[in-house]
């Protein structure tokens, strides 16, 4: 059996971790996972309406995906991916539930990943957060088909290309939260 | 079973909370609700953010607009000290400053001039879901409520899907689901206008022997119960016949000049659609020909009415019993009097023709019909 190459020992989780491993609920303050998706959702509804550009932009999601790999936790994972999800239905025009049963979904996987990879690896976090956005995007577009019946276009090209600039963003996103947690968390 | 639940306790949570998802959203289908109080909450929690975020973007904007160029001018002024550029900039910026208070302008004029009553509203946010669907800051508590139309001085633009407190959402007339009945101003052909998603709408249900003519207006029918009727609509950019029915796409003239300002209809009253411009509109009518001249004493045709303008044989032949009329001093078909008798009609040459001596007058101009401004 080959062995085990440097890089592939540095891509899985077994290498000890640069960053901290935020546990839910007592280390990373409860305000935090309040207020960055509340900004997430809220540059979702207004940026958009001056600057349509940055519509692509799911920073919503983005959040789910960061919290569910810190965290490492598949139920909080799910449970925060939920939150947020519904919070966003909640201020969409659709039924509720759309993106409170993709999100939970996103939250679950991604954190199934952080126990297998090393998620503070920045091409990693490239490749989940372009995985995920694809999942997430026609997981949707699933549900509003399949469950709603309803007509909603499916363009692959332009959803990679989001998908693209999302896991973009989401490099610098992640490192500035980082930052944060590693400020608001003691080193355990 | 206990054994099996704690094995797989987070994939048992995830399928929990799925399935509590599923069935909140089949209990929204299967009841056509769609959990108001959740989304009550959620606008109301959300809408005094967005409008924080608003004011400070139009104080900061306005801050700039005021301020900073304004400094620049006059910096620019004192470096150059020269009245010509000072005058350039001063223009350019009262230039900017008209365009937005002729906007501004256009509104209340349209709001003054519009039977319906209309409130004054701004786009604070969009949906999460779409960017067809917004938010305004105007309620229920500002008199906003499900089912009112939105417009802007150029048009439609969308309709009041839910209101909350403290804010409302409305549909785009972009959007998928969106639909509304509308007419063609020429032909008056009936068709149900429907988002594509995008900046161009399609008007469906109109047969393929209808004619709808490119660069053709759309206004409202009014008969959908939401839109007054002779609202604009869009103008039709293309026209192609389907199967059964053609394919026209217009674009609505509300978005054409940008979504800042917008009216919500508390009270619709409608209104006729306008008259579009005929080509009889541009017809060149000349005038009638002068009198034919009688100076050189060669009599003028036998037959020739009074006013010396050529006639038909029937117009003669009408003459002539108004002149047997005229001689026994009664009217035909008038109640109470003695019919007149036509039976020795006088002759064609017996008519007395007195056909009118006037000089040859030069030929007249011809008179082009004043063609009518186009109706927005």
């Amino acid at each position: 059996m080959m062995a085990m190459t440097d890089t592939s020992e540095h891509i899985l989780s077994s290498g000890r971790r640069r960053t901290r491993v935020i546990r839910p609920g007592s280390i990373q303050p409860f305000l935090a996972i309040l207020i960055l998706p509340l900004l997430g959702v809220l540059y979702q509804i207004y940026v958009p309406n001056f600057f349509e550009q940055l519509g692509y932009l799911e920073l919503p999601l983005l959040i789910v995906v960061y919290y569910s790999l810190a965290w490492r936790s598949q139920i909080a994972a799910l449970f925060f991916g939920a939150a947020v999800g519904l919070m966003q239905d909640a201020l969409s025009h659709h039924y509720v539930g759309l993106f409170g049963i993709t999100k939970t979904l996103v939250g679950y996987f991604a954190a199934s990943m952080s126990l297998r990879f090393d998620v503070d690896n920045a091409a990693i976090r490239f490749i989940l957060s372009f995985f995920f956005f694809v999942f997430h995007q026609f997981f949707y577009w699933i549900m509003v088909r399949a469950l709603l019946g309803l007509g909603m276009a499916f363009e692959p090209a332009q959803m990679f290309i989001q998908a693209g600039l999302n896991a973009l963003v989401a490099i610098p996103l992640f490192i500035v939260l980082d930052k944060l947690n590693n400020r608001w968390s003691p080193r355990l | 079973m206990e054994l099996l639940l704690s094995r797989y306790r987070n994939l048992t949570v995830l399928l929990l909370v799925l399935f509590s998802q599923l069935m909140l959203l089949a209990y929204q289908v299967r009841s056509s609700t769609q959990l108001r109080t959740l989304r009550v909450w959620a606008v109301t929690g959300v809408a005094p953010f967005a409008r924080f975020l608003e004011s400070g973007r139009s104080s900061v904007h306005s801050f700039f607009n005021d301020y900073f160029i304004l400094l620049d001018v006059r910096e620019e002024n004192r470096r150059f000290k020269a009245e010509t550029n000072r005058l350039k900039l001063e223009n350019n910026f009262l230039r900017t400053e008209l365009a937005t208070a002729d906007r501004a302008r256009a509104l209340i004029e349209f709001k003054g001039r519009s039977p319906s009553k209309t409130l004054a509203a701004r786009i604070i946010a969009t949906s999460t879901s779409a960017k067809t669907v917004v938010l305004v800051d105007r309620g229920t508590s500002d008199g906003v409520y499900k089912g009112m139309a939105v417009i802007t001085g150029d048009g439609i633009i969308g309709k009041v899907i839910d209101s909350f407190p403290l804010a409302a959402q409305v549909q785009l007339i972009s959007d998928s689901l969106f639909g509304a009945g509308v007419v063609s101003q020429r032909n008056r052909v009936y068709g149900t206008l429907k988002g594509t998603g995008h900046n161009r709408c399609l008007v469906d249900r109109i047969q393929n022997e209808d004619k709808v003519e490119l660069g053709e207006m759309f206004y409202t029918t009014g008969e959908d119960r939401i839109f007054p009727k002779g609202l604009p609509v869009g103008r039709v950019v293309s026209v192609q016949t389907g199967p059964i029915f053609k394919n026209v796409e217009v674009v609505p003239a509300g978005l054409a000049n940008g979504l800042e300002e917008i009216l919500i209809v508390l009270e619709g009253q409608h209104q006729e659609i306008p008259v579009p411009q005929t080509q009889q509109d541009q017809i060149q009518i000349l005038q009638p020909p002068p009198a034919p001249a009688a100076t050189d004493g060669r009599s003028v045709p036998v037959g020739t009415p009074s006013n010396g303008v050529l006639s038909t044989d029937a117009d003669r032949l009408a003459e002539r019993y108004q002149k047997k009329e005229e001689q026994q001093g009664a009217k035909f078909g008038t109640y109470g009097s003695k019919p007149p008798s036509f039976s020795n009609l006088p002759s064609a040459a017996q008519t007395p023709v007195q056909p009118q001596a006037t000089p040859q007058a030069p030929p007249p101009q011809p008179q082009q019909a004043k063609p009518q401004q186009e109706q927005p």
